[in-house]
């Protein structure tokens, strides 16, 4: 297959505009100036954002959302760069069945995660509380860091850490004034695939939010089987937006 | 259940199992009944004996109720107040339930019960839904599975064989959906698939209907918004093989001879069926274990194995049924991996995320 064929080519188009499609037509129906879900809108309004964020339900979620992910990506990036740097540097037999065992949320089907967090977090009280969404967002967002940073890690020359040990510098000194610049993007990278993670979230948010606890995930859940308005179409906008922004700032970081 | 009846199960552990239990337990169970219905921790107990036999709640309660009238011998007043408390099987049922360990939950998911002799047996008719639901949940995962293998087989493959930018644009294109939110796209689905939305207009524009269809609700919506859902997953792990495939292969088959059918069918296939494997495997696990794209554009009839769950934990709260399923989910995704390890010599793809 030197050159690809018409063919090939076709279907891709087609499977590619199938994969496209849906989430254009969202976000044009979301700047329709009526009620009505019809193609094509009468028009462009920002009517639907206006209400979007003159609704204090929606900008109470969107806050939610943002405290929720803001300190799920402090604790999964820290918790996630300082397992992988171990992991890294580390020389142990059971490192590959520790990383099977931090990267199993991945590959666990999320409802049973939830569902076990729910039972967990249930006899120690935390379950319904804001630590308790953050930790359950924690454990699914660690896995994402710990893979990024790793990455950057492979590409770390560990002499360079013996290097400044052998120049007097304390371990603490070396991983700061050395490893740290070096792996950066890494690091960086992880942290926006932990607060993205996080921002998406929903599962873990139904069985493990409080009554009052909403986050944009699930308001627009709750408001989907109410009624559906072009203001959910809004918020599915805006979160759209940002994950194409966090595909574009992790793609910036990988160039690095 | 062996807080509240604590002196109960204890007079029922001494029970030889045959006729009635000794007065003592029913004097226990009169008094811790009605001590329970006066603390208001009876909920849990009426319940996890209702789900096993339905219409043990009414019958605590009204035993609760009713104990403090009561007097001795309670062997005779119980049995005079309702006469299932005259049968064994009442018994030995409080006393099954009794134990730190029940395997109630895990049989019922599988539409078996025990009898109150212990032996296993499948539930009546109208009571079996698991088997039925686990085999839909199986069903609709491996057509959303195939689907997305065969659809996202010629995008990889075109991927990985297009020139720099036009490789790195249909990436893109790929990456956009993988990174945004599958509620804001399962959103999305719902508002295209509305009986006045954009789906049903372009289906009458067609002519491929003469009415607007209901098709939110249906197994059509769930199938199509899931396997739009997945796609990428699938995709991208065949997009890593792909590009890392040696191309000098392809030439070589060309340079003998081959046509360009016969090198895709013997060279190029075989050579990326371990990221077929990846992103296949991927999507099944996800799939198997959805909720939210279901929960949105599906009917009550098109629900797999997660939304149970989600209703057992949430809505009935009964957590031994949700973690019952749970375990069985699962075993079925360790099962794919298992799979996935000995089909692919040890390779999991990472960096995918639902």
């Amino acid at each position: 297959m030197q050159r690809p064929s018409g063919l090939l080519l076709g279907v891709t188009a087609l499977v590619l505009a199938f994969l496209t499609a849906p989430m254009l037509a969202a976000l044009w129906l979301s700047f329709s100036p009526t009620e009505l879900l019809r193609f094509p809108p009468p028009g462009l309004s920002l009517r639907w954002y206006a209400d979007f964020f003159g609704n204090e339900r929606w900008v109470l979620a969107t806050r939610n959302s943002l405290i929720v992910a803001t300190a799920t990506m402090m604790v999964a990036t820290a918790l996630g760069t300082a397992a992988a740097i171990g992991l890294h540097l580390g020389n142990f037999r059971a490192r590959g069945l520790l990383v099977a065992l931090l990267t199993l949320p991945m590959v666990t089907p999320f409802i049973v995660t939830a569902a076990a967090m729910f039972f967990a977090f249930s006899t120690v009280g935390l379950a319904g509380t804001l630590p308790g969404l953050v930790l359950g967002h924690t454990v699914v967002a660690v896995p994402f860091v710990l893979i990024t940073v790793l990455a950057s890690l492979s590409t770390f020359d560990a002499t360079l850490l013996r290097a400044a040990a052998s120049l007097g510098a304390p371990p603490s000194l070396a991983l700061r004034r050395v490893l740290l610049p070096r792996i950066w993007p890494g690091i960086a990278a992880g942290a926006v695939f932990a607060f993205a993670t996080s921002l998406d979230e929903f599962v873990i948010t139904l069985f493990l939010a409080g009554p009052g606890q909403f986050t944009l995930p699930r308001q627009m859940y709750a408001n989907v089987r109410e009624y559906m308005t072009p203001t959910i179409l809004a918020a599915a906008s805006l979160l759209f937006l940002a994950s194409f922004a966090f595909l574009l700032l992790t793609e910036a970081l990988r160039r690095r | 259940m062996a807080e509240t009846l604590p002196r109960t199960r204890a007079a029922l552990a001494a029970w030889d199992g045959r006729d009635l239990p000794p007065e003592a337990a029913f004097a226990a169970l009169a008094d811790e009944l009605a001590a329970a219905l006066e603390e208001r921790r009876i909920g849990d107990v009426s319940q996890r004996l209702n789900f096993e036999q339905p219409g043990m709640r009414a019958l605590l309660l009204r035993t609760a109720r009713a104990a403090p009238r009561l007097a001795a011998p309670y062997a005779q007043t119980l049995p005079a107040l309702d006469a299932r408390w005259s049968e064994a099987e009442t018994w030995k049922l409080i006393r099954r339930a009794g134990g730190p360990t029940t395997s109630l939950y895990l049989l019922r998911a599988v539409d078996m019960t025990r009898t109150p002799d212990g032996e296993i047996r499948a539930v009546a008719p109208d009571q079996a839904v698991f088997v039925t639901l686990f085999l839909r949940t199986l069903w609709v995962s491996l057509i959303v599975t195939v689907a997305c293998v065969v659809l996202g087989w010629p995008v990889a493959a075109a991927i990985a064989a297009l020139r720099p930018p036009w490789s790195s644009a249909a990436l893109l294109l790929v990456l956009v959906p993988f990174w945004s939110s599958v509620m804001v796209r399962s959103t999305a689905w719902f508002a295209l698939l509305q009986r006045e939305g954009p789906i049903n207009d372009a289906l009458l524009l067609l002519g491929l209907a003469d009415a607007p269809l209901q098709l939110v609700g249906t197994r059509f919506a769930v199938l199509l918004a899931t396997i739009h859902v997945l796609l990428p997953v699938a995709i991208l792990p065949m997009v890593g093989v792909m590009t890392r495939l040696d191309r000098r292969h392809l030439q070589a088959a060309a340079s003998l001879g081959a046509s360009p059918w016969l090198a895709f069918r013997r060279v190029w296939l075989p050579l990326s069926l371990p990221g077929v494997a990846a992103g296949g495997a991927m999507t099944f696990l996800l799939a198997v274990g959805f909720y939210i794209t279901p929960a949105l554009v599906g009917g009550e009839r098109d629900q797999l194995v997660a939304w149970f769950i989600a209703q057992f934990l949430n809505r009935d709260v009964n957590w031994g049924m949700s973690a019952a399923l749970s375990v069985y989910l699962l075993a079925m995704a360790g099962a794919v991996i298992a799979l996935l390890r000995v089909l692919t010599g040890g390779v999991t793809p990472a960096g995918v995320r639902a």
